[in-house]
Parts: structure tokens; sequence; C-alpha cells
């Protein structure tokens, strides 16, 4: 197995693969991929596309057909979701942020699938899309404890079309989290973290930051329209897991 | 309105299910486990399909699923439908009826265990953690978490991982 890392995006990424590291044509190309998204989408750039759409200097309807599309995604997204997963920040900014990464890492899939790279995992700021196997075993991959960075609550594996694996959290960077409505006393129902394994990362990625908004409804909502696993984690530290995560390593039925 | 979502979600997924409706009065609620657990052999000769129940051949046309007891003018109690194959496995549909209403639809599920219904689709269920485990005892190559920053990834077991060549 041979490991990539690099810095992009605010986060670091790490590229396994099963076997040798392709060419540095192709390494350099995934690299470039993620920073034209950040060049383009991040708030933290001053002079991002979208930091100038945001302080009014750019006009929506004159942004580039890429910006455009990522929203026109974000606000399907949002509508799927009933309003759990919103593009946009309380103060009327438009934040890609929930949906560019993965779009990114969508991205970097495609590139990596036509360079004929077949067995590798990638992980950025700890969402992780993987393709093959590591010689002939399913990628296993540890959730951390929210609780306790050296800890792991359970190993999920990728398996068949669920190769897509999202987590988010109040334990990390600020996520653009909004929760939204009243939340119930003793906050029995929020959750303190929420991983969502999915066919492919944008609906991983975006349902996990959904449900970590919306709570219990946001949650059964979604498993029941969206062929997802999911394992939440209450602030309590209770965990909840749907049927095929139960007897995932490290958990059991209560 | 959020009830009559979850019930023509169901019955848009599988309408089939019709087929299966017992119509009558169930008056006794352990009747309803006896039935579903009649009910559960059928699982084993329902195709593999992955197309929710169309498959199963019905001369029901699909809006007789809400039609149905609804004609039963007054009727109470609980209906089971039959077993449809869906994605996630066997899945029947029960309905409870208070006077020709509609007032609970509850997916059930055939597990491939035991045969019994357990009132789930994928719906999400308290577990409980079984085993203290570590990156290294866990043989996992990543780490999935709340996203980090370049400085928090220092201080990962992600970045552990990546140093160990793991």
């Amino acid at each position: 197995m041979t490991v990539h890392v690099f810095d992009t995006m605010g986060t670091t990424v790490s590229l396994r693969f099963a076997g040798a590291l392709p060419g540095a044509a192709v390494l350099h190309a995934v690299e470039a991929g993620f920073d034209d998204y950040d060049r383009r989408f991040s708030l933290y750039r001053p002079d991002s596309e979208l930091s100038r759409v945001a302080r009014g200097d750019l006009a929506l309807r004159h942004a580039s057909a890429e910006l455009r599309e990522r929203y026109a995604d974000a606000l399907e997204w949002r509508s799927r979701t009933a309003g759990a997963f919103t593009p946009h920040r309380p103060d009327g900014v438009i934040d890609l942020n929930g949906i560019v990464k993965a779009s990114a890492m969508a991205a970097a899939a495609d590139l990596l699938d036509t360079a004929g790279e077949a067995d590798w995992l990638l992980n950025v700021g700890g969402d992780i899309l993987g393709r093959g196997t590591l010689a002939g075993a399913p990628w296993s991959i540890g959730i951390a404890d929210p609780a306790d960075r050296a800890g792991l609550l359970a190993t999920l594996t990728l398996d068949g079309d669920r190769c897509a694996l999202a987590t988010s959290g109040t334990a990390e960077r600020g996520e653009h989290i909004w929760r939204r409505g009243p939340q119930p006393a003793g906050g029995a129902s929020v959750y303190r973290q929420v991983t969502v394994r999915a066919t492919d990362i944008i609906t991983a990625d975006v349902l996990a930051t959904a449900i970590l908004a919306g709570g219990r409804e946001q949650l059964d909502d979604a498993t029941a329209r969206f062929a997802i696993d999911v394992l939440t984690v209450a602030a309590d530290g209770a965990l909840t897991a749907t049927p095929r995560l139960q007897h995932a390593r490290g958990l059991s039925p209560a | 309105m959020r009830r009559r979502a979850i019930v023509l979600s169901i019955l848009s997924s599988s309408a089939v299910l019709a087929a299966g409706w017992q119509v009558g009065v169930v008056t006794h609620p352990q009747s309803v486990s006896q039935s579903l657990d009649a009910a559960a052999p059928a699982t084993g000769s329902t195709s593999g399909s992955t197309t929710g129940g169309a498959t199963a051949a019905t001369p029901t046309p699909s809006s007789a699923a809400a039609a149905t007891p609804q004609q039963a003018a007054g009727a109470s109690g609980t209906f089971t439908g039959a077993a449809a194959q869906t994605r996630f496995g066997a899945v029947q549909v029960q309905i409870t009826v208070a006077d020709g209403t509609i007032t609970d639809v509850a997916a059930l599920q055939l597990t491939d265990h035991d045969q019994r219904s357990v009132q789930i689709s994928n719906r999400a269920a308290p577990v409980l953690r079984q085993e203290v485990l570590t990156a290294q005892s866990a043989n996992v190559q990543n780490v999935s978490g709340a996203t980090y920053t370049s400085d928090g990834y220092l201080t990962s077991l992600q970045s552990a991982l990546d140093q160990a060549g793991l």
C-alpha cells in the first residue's frame, strides 16, 4: 500500500493506493482539481469567486456556470432535506462549503477512474471515498470517537456500492451546521456526530450534515428515503445505528 | 402532513401490497403476531427482485391500496399486507385502522435470521459499544470523523496511520 498526503481546502488529504502510486501527472491533476474548487468556492479566500458573490461584487447571474451549478445542486439538496441542509448562512451569504468538498472528491474519483486506478481510498478531512479493495479485502474505516481523539467507536467497511462515508460533527472544525427548530429539553435528540455511508460522497456528506442539523426527525426521514447506513452519537454518548451497521465491529444491538 | 407523506411513500413503493390486504376486523392484538408468523414463510418464496414489489403478480389496481381499507366503513383493527422484496429485504406493511381511518402505518421487516418481524425498515436503533477499539487494534486504513483542519490533522489518528504507512 502507498500513501500520498497533501493539504488543500484548509484540511489534509490522504490518498491511498493498494498498489504502487500512480504517475506524478495523475497525482498532480488530483491536487490541482481540489485547488481549483478551493480557489472558486472558499469563503476563507477573499479573492474567490464565491467571496465576490458574498460581498455583492459579482451578481449571481454573472457568476461562472460551475458556481451556479453547485448552487443549484445545493438548493436541490435543501429541498430534499426539507431545509435541514441549506447553502444559506443565517446572514444570507451563500455558503457552498457543505457540498463543495464532496463535489471535489467526486471529481477526483472520476479522474482516478479515468486514469485506470482500481483500488484506492481517498480521505479528505475525515470524509472518505474508496474504490476496489486492499488485496481482496474491503477497505476498513474507523469511526472516530468524538469524546476521545485516540479512540474509535466502530469500524465499517466500504462494501460493494456503498463506497462513500462522511462524518459530520461538532468536535472539530465548525461545519457550518445551523440547527433549526426548537430542540427537545435535555438535548436528547441532538447529535454530536453523524456518520453516513452511501453510494456517493455527495449524498453521504449532505445527509450527515442534514441529520446533524435536523435531529431525529431528519434521521428517520433520510433513512426512509435514501439508500444509506447511519451511525449517530448523541450529546450524552448514546449510539444509534441502522440495521446494516448494528453488527459492525465494535457495536452490538442494544 | 408527515403521516400522509409516510403513507404515500409506502404506497408508492409497495403498492402491490394491496394484493395481500386481509379485509376484515382483527379484534385481538394477539392475532396480529400470529398473522405475521404465518406470513413469514412466504418470504422464502418471494423472488429476489430489487424493484420493490413490482414483480409480484397482482390483479388489483394499485389505487385499491388506499381504497380497500376505507371501503370497510367503520372498520377497526390491524391489517397486514403480503411480504414484498425491497432493498431492505422482505418487508410487509401494517396499518392500524380506527373507524375506517388509518391511524398508524408501520413497515415490518422480516429478518433473515429467525423470520420474525421487527418494526423497522431502515430505522436507526440503539446500539452499544461492544469493545474498546483503537486504530492499532482495529486494523483500519482510514478514520472518518468530523472535518479537521490541517492543524487538527497533525494530531489525528489519520495522521498517525499515514505516517506509519498503514
